[in-house]
């Protein structure tokens, strides 16, 4: 007689499915994070994190700031470029707290580390052979690091004469 | 369904719906990420292999030992083996480069020795990223490759698809990490920290998008290359002076 008699399985159904999408709905709003998909296939809010990582190295402009001296001295020698933690290490717990006093190279091993001859280096760069031109001693002796030449001093190694860049550069 | 059922359902609905219209905090407030495309140049002629790079960048990234964001190689190459170089990278440079042992080196006619910094190239049609099963490796709309750490499961596709070999999996954390070209430190206007340390300006940071930034004018005078660009990443570490036989 009636049709549609059966249709209420048919409403049933679809109230089953109903609820199961509204279901996925929630569910997906509930685990995929807000900002997933705003510029691309990933979460958006991670490039805020990785950019609010703590910083190590200051910048030479921070250094700059205080150190205004050093930096006269800098510019006038061939070290001008060289950026303060390029020598010095990460210090930016130092340029936010003063106090914290940065501890201070050993030229010795810090000069080396650039000015040691390899035959891979450049032609162009000054290098020496430290054990031959300093026989162990700072580089600091005889040199001043922001301004490099020689300083005005006696305390020179016996034939520093024999070994400066031009002779490295002769022997390789 | 009766009608508490569907109440209950409609509310939830409203509150899933919330959620996802409440979008992300913008990141930095001077900061606009589609203001910048970022990438590197790099003149090898003038790198000294001091390693200082390598050193700062392990320190601003907490990079573990052993693994490196970025690395220096010594290539040596003779006429006799101008496709097959000799190339090595001691402890990544982090100490820099002791000379080679007597005997170790080639020593056929027209010898020549450089250094050749790498590190994450940055690609705009990164592989990395295209292989990631889940989103946590991405390429952000300056255009700086990142992972997230939240997301990675770790499964090393990424680090099998990069052909520079720049990623690696941490060691604690079991995710992929990589240079992230110290996004923290560009996104406040520092440059990255190889670049501040490096002595000789052989790495500068560069910004694409800004038309005063020096790279243009150097890329007009100078000849620069990409690493692999058969290989069409859109590679984004541009290389001034760069051997042939570099791969």
């Amino acid at each position: 007689m009636n049709r549609f008699k059966d249709s209420e399985h048919l409403l049933r159904v679809t109230g089953v499915f109903l609820a199961g999408i509204v279901l996925f709905l929630c569910l997906r709003a509930w685990f995929v994070p807000k900002s997933f998909g705003q510029y691309g296939h990933y979460r958006a809010d991670s490039i805020t994190e990785i950019a609010a990582l703590p910083i190590r190295h200051a910048g030479h402009e921070v250094c700059e700031s205080c150190h205004a001296d050093v930096l006269e001295v800098k510019h006038t020698g061939k070290h001008a470029n060289v950026n303060c933690e390029a020598c010095h290490g990460p210090l930016a717990k130092h340029a936010e707290d003063p106090s914290i006093k940065p501890v201070l190279p050993d030229t010795a091993v810090l000069c080396a580390r650039c000015h040691e001859a390899n035959s891979a280096k450049p032609k162009w760069f000054p290098q020496v052979v430290t054990a031959e031109h300093s026989q162990g001693l700072p580089c600091n002796t005889c040199h001043q690091p922001h301004k490099p030449g020689l300083k005005d001093t006696d305390a020179k190694p016996a034939d520093s004469k024999t070994a400066d860049s031009k002779t490295a550069e002769a022997k390789k | 369904m009766n009608r508490r059922f569907f109440i209950t359902l409609t509310g939830a609905a409203a509150v899933a719906w919330d959620s996802v219209l409440a979008g992300a905090p913008e990141s930095s407030p001077n900061y606009k990420v589609t203001d910048h495309w970022w990438a590197m140049l790099i003149d090898v002629d003038k790198c000294i292999g001091c390693g200082n790079c390598v050193r700062a960048c392990s320190v601003e990234n907490d990079v573990p030992e052993g693994f490196f964001r970025t690395w220096v190689e010594r290539y040596q190459v003779d006429d006799m083996h101008l496709d097959d170089p000799l190339v090595d990278s001691p402890n990544g440079a982090k100490n820099g480069f002791p000379p080679l042992p007597p005997g170790k080196g080639l020593t056929g006619p027209g010898v020549k020795e450089f250094f050749v910094p790498k590190l994450c190239n940055h690609c705009a049609d990164s592989p990395c990223t295209q292989v990631c099963p889940v989103g946590a490796t991405f390429t952000t709309p300056d255009g700086v490759v990142l992972v997230d750490e939240t997301y990675c499961l770790g499964c090393r596709y990424c680090v099998e698809a990069c052909p520079y070999g720049c990623r690696f999996i941490h060691p604690e954390k079991n995710v992929a990490q990589k240079c992230t070209l110290c996004y923290h430190r560009i996104t406040k206007g520092l440059t990255t920290a190889c670049c501040e340390a490096c002595p000789t300006s052989s790495r500068m940071l560069a910004d694409l998008k800004n038309p005063n930034d020096p790279i243009h004018e150097f890329m007009k005078k100078h000849s620069v290359q990409v690493l692999k660009p058969h290989m069409a990443t859109g590679a984004k570490a541009f290389y001034a002076n760069l051997d042939g036989s570099v791969r």
